[in-house]
């Protein structure tokens, strides 16, 4: 899977107001209803239900990355987006470093796989320094876009 | 004392897969022991102690993984991890949400 499956470039928030935990999954998902990917009459449970996943363990994997996420059955396909706060946000995570990186992921409850394998995709990049660095230096949309791009390029992910 | 490392093979049995939580429950259990721990598909090894690491392996249900443990308490915790694997991650197989909503 790539990038390009999931993240919806027109929902991209490359400079996150949010300062907290709460507030940053509010700013994504409020970005994914702009950009036409989920009912507005979904957002408060799609919002409530990440939270509720949050207090089961941080989504905050370390090196500054955090994949805030819930399965969700008002939506049709997975659908994400990324976040990219300059300062960072206190997300409780798995290190105790803030989190600048964000990859919010809401899929369709029967489809485990696709949550896997964004998961997956998400890791093996972020596992590159260099992109990892470079995506937390994007100061705007296309900057993270055409990351998100080189990264699909040239990614060798098997299967 | 140059014993060859532990090695067993466990398969994921819950049904959403070794998604984050787990990985998380993976990573705070292998951390317990101070053996090296690395866990593999097709070839691929990763560290089982970096939950970046475990969420490249994609691990759906069904998946066959190996095990590799190698240090003083390897027997132990290579026990302790095919436990957890066996356990399901104590995830509740979700029922079948594809079920029409009660509400139309």
């Amino acid at each position: 899977m790539k990038f390009a499956d999931f993240i919806y470039t027109g929902a991209i928030q490359a400079d996150l107001k949010a300062t907290s935990k709460e507030d940053v999954i509010q700013e994504l998902v409020q970005s994914l209803l702009d950009a036409g990917q989920i009912d507005s009459e979904q957002r408060e449970d799609i919002v409530a239900a990440i939270m509720k996943r949050e207090e089961l363990g941080s989504t905050g994997i370390g090196r500054g990355v955090a994949v805030p996420h819930t399965k969700h059955p008002s939506v049709q396909k997975l659908v994400g987006t990324v976040g990219v706060s300059e300062s960072g946000v206190d997300f409780d995570s798995l290190d105790g470093e803030r989190v600048q990186l964000f990859f919010l992921l809401i899929s369709p409850p029967e489809r485990p796989g696709d949550h896997l394998r964004a998961l997956e995709n998400i890791s093996r990049q972020l596992r590159d320094e260099t992109f990892c660095r470079f995506l937390k230096q994007s100061k705007t949309t296309d900057d993270v876009h055409q990351l998100l791009q080189e990264a699909d390029d040239n990614q060798f992910v098997s299967g | 004392m140059n014993n060859a490392p532990s090695k067993r093979t466990v398969t994921v049995c819950n049904s959403q897969g070794l998604h984050a939580r787990p990985a998380d429950m993976l990573v705070r259990l292998a951390s317990q022991y101070e053996s090296s721990l690395m866990i593999g598909k097709d070839g691929e090894w990763v560290d089982c102690k970096s939950i970046l690491s475990l969420l490249t392996l994609g691990a759906a249900q069904g998946t066959v993984l190996e095990i590799s443990a190698d240090g003083p308490d390897a027997e132990a915790a290579i026990t302790a991890i095919t436990e957890l694997f066996e356990a399901g991650f104590h995830e509740i197989n979700e029922v079948d949400n594809t079920a029409k909503p009660a509400v139309d």
